[in-house]
């Protein structure tokens, strides 16, 4: 689920919404690996790639001197980011039963009680193939870490009061989610060490270096084209889906 | 008679103030000269009531003086001029977008009150007292600082875009939106003040094996993103100054991140933390967000450069042609790789192409003014636009980019936009085969 859908994956969020209360994912192991041959020693080789190491730097530590150093309890009040191994998980452990009632009190009403999200609200469950023509992304079959589900759930949600929840509460629907995408059995309970396990189909699933630039137009002057090669493919004018550009901000609902 | 001068020649005005009103009385004998004036100028069918030989009410009486507006705004008559949003977009306005007017915008600085806002969790109300950042991790020296001891650091002034890879998102699949603001307006462009980050981690020290940086904001969503620690050397910077004043709430406010050339989002606002490490956090808004669907099924991550891109801003959608003659097209351009080299223009959708004329500044990681002349026949029209960076990178057409990346990418569209100009002078989003 993107955040800024194209209209026909709008119209198509909007018709799916109102499905509503089936299990998204219909049970199973998850789809086939992607195709692109990533492996966990080409993605290490292409983030060495892209970020050197730092050889250090020492010779004007303090030079300033503004400013305070940070007690370790500030430190670690505010180091709320986990990485896929699990560093920076906390304490705590939560299980899919306990998530499935904190979810349909805290988390339902926006990503609806199975994750197959109200309205324009993100699906939290999807089986859609990503070789789809409209693929619905989500954390069954998109996200390579589960967790990165824990430390998303823990610094934004739910939306109206981010990092509300305790760890186990975390835990929890953090397990709910993931059993919802079929990713763990009904009786997982998620912890520090369990999640870091979750097996995610899509881990292999990001090319991680950019293969830009990837076109080669030329800055061609003349004859670049045959006229009768060039023809509208699509406008907007008729699309109807366009706010007004002047008066009031628009508040339009296309249908 | 107060009542005909409001018609006449206040009609739009400024709602009259009391000293205005005042003089309501005086003025009245310049109401009867106008409208003397107005009957003379029924020759001239157009004229608007204020035009010569009439000396209209403003320039017959005194305006408001210098304690009627401690901080300025622009005039009313530009009120239309303002931010807007695509409410179908998203399921609500906190973690949504609004775009920038760029038909209106004259020049490269984006005026700090039309920059186009991308909140993750709503905009944050921060008190700069309270608020800290935090710089930990494979440092020698943790740090904690808050805006006064930002602001005593060595400052430095950059002029640079920021664009959202999503700007032209919505037009993957086929030109939707009939407008230059919501195809385009997901960029701004601005003089930033601050300090470099190599200031500051030359202060807290970087332990060797160290290649990455998280940098999150103070927002509800904790907006985070990884960054490697050569590009934060290189040119980042944390920033507390736009375009002369203290840096805007919806822009940050009181510090930001400034990673130029690199997309929006990377740019965290309301900056609070940055952890130096040595792998990157694969946070939710790098892998399941701002990642690039190919038509393989795989995705593309770590995308953050912008590349080269440009967009003629006259005529657009917004700003139609008035009849045949002699028009100057303007536009602008940008890359996140380096300056604007060139740029060319087309009207006959892409046969023939002919330089546009830079206007300087020509920046680099900044927006760039191009114009060109064109005497309009009045005949049907494709203008176009195509950027050349500094790395002689040519902006591709949307079929070039489709036909590798496929309609799923939702980012990164940087392609030629071609505005269809009708007989009539009305311009519409086309894209060509
Ligand atoms: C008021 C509505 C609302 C509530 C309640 C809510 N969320 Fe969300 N959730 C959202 C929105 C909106 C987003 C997308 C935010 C964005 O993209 O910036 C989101 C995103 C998510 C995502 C990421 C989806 C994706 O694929 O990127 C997860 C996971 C999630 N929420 C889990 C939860 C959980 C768990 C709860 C309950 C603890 C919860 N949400 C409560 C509105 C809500």
């Amino acid at each position: 689920m993107s955040s800024f859908p194209d209209r026909t994956t709008a119209a198509l969020v909007i018709a799916l919404g109102v499905l509503g209360a089936v299990r998204a994912i219909a049970g199973g192991t998850q789809a086939a690996a992607p195709p692109d041959a990533q492996t966990a020693a080409t993605q290490h080789a292409d983030l060495a790639a892209i970020a050197p190491v730092s050889k250090g730097e020492d010779e004007l530590v303090g030079h300033y001197g503004y400013g305070a150093v940070p007690t370790a309890q500030q430190i670690e009040g505010w180091s709320i980011a986990v990485q896929p191994d699990g560093t920076g998980l906390p304490p705590g452990h939560g299980s899919v039963s306990q998530g499935a009632d904190i979810f349909a009190s805290q988390c339902a009403a926006c990503h609806g009680t199975f994750g197959e999200g109200e309205g324009r609200y993100p699906k939290l469950a999807s089986d859609s193939k990503l070789t789809d023509e409209h693929p619905v992304k989500a954390v069954g079959n998109f996200w390579p870490y589960a967790t990165t589900v824990w430390d998303y759930i823990n610094r934004a949600m739910p939306f109206p009061a981010p990092h509300s929840l305790s760890p186990d509460e975390v835990y929890a629907v953090t397990a709910y989610v993931l059993n919802l995408n079929n990713l763990v059995g009904d009786d997982f309970v998620a912890d520090r060490t369990t999640l870091p396990k979750v097996v995610m189909p899509n881990r292999f699933g990001f090319i991680l270096r950019d293969p830009r630039p990837d076109t080669h137009d030329v800055a061609c002057m003349s004859d670049c084209r045959k006229p009768s090669d060039i023809h509208i493919t699509s406008s907007a004018e008729h699309v109807g889906l366009t706010p007004r550009t002047t008066g009031p901000l628009d508040e339009m609902e296309p249908k | 008679m107060q009542k005909s001068l409001q018609t006449q020649a206040g009609a739009g005005a400024a709602p009259p103030g009391r000293r205005f009103l005042l003089k309501g009385g005086i003025a009245a004998t310049g109401a009867t000269l106008l409208g003397a004036a107005a009957a003379r100028a029924a020759a001239q069918p157009d004229a608007p009531p204020a035009a010569p030989p009439a000396d209209p009410d403003w320039s017959r009486s005194l305006g408001p003086g210098v304690d009627d507006r401690p901080y300025g705004q622009p005039s009313h008559f530009e009120k239309d001029v303002i931010r807007r949003n695509v409410p179908w977009l998203t399921a609500g306005t906190q973690s949504s977008v609004s775009f920038t007017p760029l038909q209106h915008q004259d020049g490269i600085i984006t005026a700090n009150g039309l920059f186009f806002e991308r909140y993750h969790a709503g905009r944050p109300t921060v008190d700069p007292a309270q608020h800290r950042l935090m710089i930990h991790g494979m440092v020698d020296r943790p740090l904690l600082l808050d805006i006064e001891d930002l602001r005593r650091f060595p400052s430095e002034s950059r002029i640079h875009f920021i664009e959202c890879p999503a700007n032209g998102g919505m037009e993957w699949r086929g030109a939707q939106l009939n407008s230059l603001q919501f195809t385009h307006g997901m960029i701004g462009c601005a003089e930033w003040t601050g300090v470099r980050l190599s200031t500051l981690f030359g202060e807290t020290g970087i332990k060797p094996g160290a290649a990455w940086v998280l940098a999150e904001g103070a927002d509800g969503a904790h907006m985070d993103r990884s960054i490697p620690l050569a590009k934060c050397l290189d040119d980042c910077m944390v920033i507390y100054g736009q375009n002369g004043e203290a840096l805007r709430p919806e822009q940050g406010y009181p510090m930001r991140l400034l990673v130029p050339g690199w997309q929006g989002n990377i740019n965290v606002k309301w900056l609070r933390r940055l952890q130096i490490g040595t792998q990157p956090w694969f946070t939710r808004e790098e892998t399941a967000q701002y990642t690039e669907s190919m038509p393989d099924g795989m995705a593309r991550a770590f995308t953050w450069a912008i590349y080269a891109k440009s967009v003629v801003t006259f005529p657009c959608p917004e700003r139609p042609m008035k009849g045949a003659g002699l028009y100057e097209i303007r536009g602008l351009a940008w890359s996140g790789n380096g300056r604007i080299s060139r740029v060319d223009i087309s009207t006959d959708g892409g046969i023939t192409w002919r330089p546009a004329t830079l206007q300087p500044p020509v920046l680099s990681k900044a927006l760039t003014r191009f114009t060109a002349e064109w005497r309009w026949d009045g005949k049907p029209a494709m203008v176009q636009s195509r950027a050349v960076d500094e790395t002689g990178f040519v902006q591709p057409t949307i079929a070039q980019l489709r036909a590798i990346r496929g309609t799923s990418p939702i980012y990164n569209n940087n392609s030629i936009q071609t505005w269809q100009v009708k007989a009539d002078g009305s311009v519409f989003n086309v894209q060509l085969s």
